[in-house]
C-alpha cells in the first residue's frame, strides 16, 4: 500500500463522488424545495447517456453528442414535469413514489422499445482517452480526470447559482419555508419547473460522464438513486453544499473503503475471514456511515436553516 | 462436445424412425422481458429455428413447443411450471436460464414424473448426490467452465493470477472451480459488489500488484464496465487478461474492439467446424441477422437431443427418453 496508490484511490473516490453530486443536486432540492418524492431521477441519468451515445455514434464526434444532448435532458425534464410530476405535487407520498415508480418503469420501457435490450456502444473520445500522469509514474486516465473537472465546474455553477442570484434566493427561501415564499410573491410554479428542468439536465450529464466508462443500458441510473439518497441524508435535505460535501464523502468512502478494507482485516483475521467479511463490509460501510451521521445530526450535516 | 456427437447421430436415428401419429408438448421457459430478455430472446429464436429444421417433428412425432416467460422470478417460474404441467399437460420443461429459478421448478417437474431438460443452468446444489433421473442439463455445471480456464493456464506455466468475481454464489463457484485446476500463486482473490458498474478502485489496486494474469468472471452488464475501463485504464500493460462469461455474444455489441486479445474458455463458439454446427449459425445468421450466443446454441441443442432421445426411443414416455438425452 503506497503513497502513490492511495492517492490514485482518492481521485478514484473524488471522480465517484462529482459524479454523485450531479445526480444527487437536483434531487435534493425536489426532496427538500418542492416536498416531491421522486424516484424516477435515475431515468434521467439514463436519458442522458443515451441521448449522448445515440448522437455521438450517429455523428461520431463526442461533443457534439454531449452539446446536443445537454439541452435535450433539459427539455425532457421540462416536459416530464408539465406533463406529469405537476399533477401530483398535491398528492401525498405514497402516492408520489407509486407514480415515480411507475416512471421509472415506464422509462426502461420506453428506451427498450426504442434502443433494444442490449447496452448502447459508447467509447471515450481519441482526444480523451490518454492519460496524464498525476505524478511522476502515476498514469491516470485523462477522461476521469475530465470527469473530475466537468463535476467541479457544475458544483461551482450550481453553487454560484443558488448563493448568488435572485431565483437562487428563491431557491432558498423555499427549502427553509415554502409557504411564506410563496405568500411572499415567489412565483412557486415556475420555480419548481426550473428546479426540475435543471436538476434532470445534470443527471442527465452524470448519465453522458457514465456512457463512457460503463455499459449504457436500460436501468443504468437506478443504482446511482440509492447513492444520491444516501448522500441527500447526509448532506441535509434541500441544502446544495450538503449535498456536495456528503458526494465528495460519499465517493471517497465507499471507493477507498472497497479497496483497503479487506487488506486492514487481513492485520486482523486470517486470510478467508477477512476476503469473505471484507467486501459484504465494505458495500455496507456508507449506509454504517448514514447511520452515524443521522444519530448525531438528525437533519443531515448542512440542513436548510427552517428545518433544523 | 458429446452433444455434437448426439446431434450427428440423429441423422441416422431420424431415418430409421417409425411415423407415430402421438404429439410431443414441449414446455420452453425462458426470460423473454426486462434486462435479460435478450438471452432469452435468442433462446426462443434458436429452438423455433430447431423446429423450422426438424419440419415441426421430434423423433417422429408431431411437436408442439410452448413459450413462457418467466421474467426472472423464481415465483413466476414455479406458476408457469404448475401451469405447463397441470393445463398444458406437458411431456418436457425445458429451457432455464437462471440457477435460482431451475431450483424453484426442480421439485414440481421431476416430482410429476416430467423431464426437466436446461438448456443453460447448472447449479451444483442439484448433482452429485441430488441428482434426479429426470433432469439433465445440457449446458455446464458452474464450475465446469473455470477449470478449463485453470488448466489452460496451469498448462500455459503460468506463474501467477489476480483472481475477481461478483461476491455471490456464481461467483464463489466460479473461482473455486478455477483454483481446483490452477496450482500457480494466487496473488489476491478480489470479490465485487453483484451489479457494480465502476471498478477503477479495484484496477488501480491491481496496477499496484503488477500480477503476471488476471483472471474474471463479470458476467452481463458488469463485464462490458469492467473491461472497458479495463482498456481505458490501460491495464494489458500491466498484466494479461483471461475471463470465462465476460466476453460473449451478449456484451461484445457494446465493447467491439475493446474485447480484443481477451482470452476466454467456453464450452461453444460459433466457429466450431462441424455439419450440424454450421448450418446452425449460417441458418440463425441468415433468420435473424445476428451471431447466435452460446445460450442460443444450447437452446437448439436441446431440441435436437429431445429429437434424438424421442426418435431412438419410440416413445415420449419420460423413463425411456431420459436415459437417452445425454
Amino acid at each position: 500500500m503506497t503513497i502513490t496508490l492511495i492517492l490514485e484511490q482518492i481521485f478514484n473516490g473524488l471522480q465517484a463522488g462529482v459524479t454523485l453530486f450531479l445526480v444527487a443536486a437536483g434531487l435534493t432540492l425536489i426532496l427538500g424545495v418542492m416536498n416531491f418524492v421522486f424516484l424516477a431521477h435515475g431515468a434521467q441519468v439514463m436519458i442522458g447517456a443515451y441521448a449522448a451515445a445515440a448522437i455521438t455514434n450517429a455523428t461520431g464526434h463526442f461533443y457534439i453528442g454531449i452539446l446536443l444532448a445537454i439541452p435535450l435532458t433539459f427539455i425532457s425534464g421540462y416536459l416530464l414535469e408539465y406533463l406529469v410530476i405537476r399533477h401530483l405535487y398535491r398528492r401525498d407520498h405514497m402516492e408520489q413514489v407509486l407514480a415515480t415508480f411507475g416512471l421509472i418503469l415506464f422509462f426502461n420501457e420506453a428506451i427498450r422499445i426504442g434502443f433494444g435490450p442490449a447496452a448502447l456502444f459508447s467509447d471515450l473520445p481519441p482526444s480523451l482517452s490518454g492519460f496524464v500522469e498525476i505524478l511522476p509514474g502515476v498514469p491516470y486516465p485523462a477522461f476521469r480526470l475530465w470527469v473530475i473537472v466537468v463535476g467541479l465546474c457544475c458544483a461551482l455553477a450550481i453553487g454560484l447559482f443558488v448563493s448568488r442570484t435572485r431565483t437562487g434566493a428563491m431557491l432558498r427561501a423555499g427549502a427553509e419555508n415554502p409557504e411564506m415564499a410563496a405568500a411572499l410573491g415567489v412565483n412557486i410554479k415556475r420555480l419548481f419547473r426550473l428546479i426540475f428542468a435543471a436538476g434532470a439536465t445534470f443527471a442527465g450529464i452524470a448519465g453522458m460522464m457514465l456512457g463512457p466508462l460503463t455499459a449504457v443500458q436500460p436501468g443504468m441510473g437506478e443504482p446511482l438513486l440509492i447513492l444520491s439518497l444516501v448522500v441527500i441524508i447526509i448532506g441535509g435535505i434541500g441544502s446544495v453544499r450538503g449535498a456536495f460535501i456528503a458526494a465528495i464523502i460519499v465517493g471517497l468512502v465507499d471507493t477507498v473503503g472497497r479497496v483497503f478494507l479487506p487488506s486492514l482485516l487481513r492485520l486482523f483475521f486470517d486470510q478467508a475471514t477477512a476476503d469473505g467479511a471484507g467486501p459484504a463490509l465494505a458495500s455496507m460501510l456508507v449506509y454504517i456511515l448514514m447511520a452515524v451521521i443521522l444519530i448525531f445530526r438528525p437533519t443531515g450535516l448542512f440542513p436548510a436553516k427552517g428545518r433544523e | 462436445m458429446k452433444k455434437f456427437a448426439c446431434a450427428g447421430a440423429l441423422l441416422a436415428a431420424l431415418t430409421a424412425t417409425p411415423v407415430l401419429a402421438d404429439t410431443v408438448k414441449i414446455g420452453y421457459m425462458t426470460t423473454l422481458s426486462g434486462g435479460a430478455g435478450i438471452t432469452g430472446t435468442q433462446m426462443k429464436q434458436a429452438v423455433e429455428l430447431a423446429m423450422e429444421h426438424k419440419a415441426g417433428k421430434l423423433g417422429g412425432m408431431d411437436a408442439d413447443v410452448i413459450f413462457v416467460d418467466d421474467q426472472r422470478k423464481p415465483d413466476v417460474a414455479k406458476q408457469l411450471a404448475n401451469r405447463l404441467l397441470k393445463r398444458d399437460r406437458v411431456d418436457i420443461v425445458a429451457g432455464v436460464i437462471w440457477s435460482n429459478l431451475l431450483m424453484a421448478i426442480h421439485k414440481p417437474v421431476t416430482r410429476s414424473g416430467k423431464l426437466l431438460i436446461s438448456s443453460n443452468a447448472g447449479p451444483s446444489t442439484i448433482a452429485g448426490k441430488n441428482c434426479h433421473k429426470n433432469f439433465f442439463s445440457l449446458s455446464w455445471q458452474n464450475d465446469q467452465t473455470p477449470e478449463a480456464m485453470g488448466k489452460h493456464m496451469q498448462d500455459a506455466g503460468i506463474k501467477s493470477v489476480y483472481l475477481m468475481a461478483p461476491n455471490y454464489q456464481a461467483g464463489k463457484d466460479m473461482l473455486t472451480g478455477f483454483k481446483r485446476y490452477y496450482s500457480g500463486e494466487v496473488v489476491a482473490e478480489v470479490y465485487t459488489k453483484l451489479g457494480q458498474t465502476d471498478f477503477q478502485a479495484e484496477l488501480s489496486a491491481l496496477r499496484a500488484a503488477q500480477p503476471e494474469t488476471t483472471m474474471v468472471f463479470q458476467p452481463g452488464g458488469m463485464g462490458i464496465n469492467f473491461v472497458k475501463q479495463w482498456k481505458q485504464a490501460g491495464m494489458d500493460s500491466v498484466s494479461k487478461l483471461y475471463s470465462v462469461f465476460t466476453v460473449d455474444a451478449v456484451t461484445l455489441p457494446a465493447l467491439q474492439d475493446s474485447g480484443l486479445g481477451i482470452l476466454g474458455t467456453q464450452t461453444w463458439s460459433a466457429d466450431i467446424d462441424n455439419p450440424v454446427n454450421k448450418k446452425f449459425v449460417a441458418d440463425y445468421k441468415a433468420k435473424y441477422g445476428s451471431y447466435p450466443s452460446f445460450y442460443a446454441a444450447q437452446a437448439y441443442d436441446t431440441i435436437l437431443a429431445i429429437d434424438y432421445a424421442i426418435g431412438k426411443a419410440g416413445s415420449k414416455d419420460a423413463d425411456k427418453v431420459g436415459g437417452l438425452i445425454l
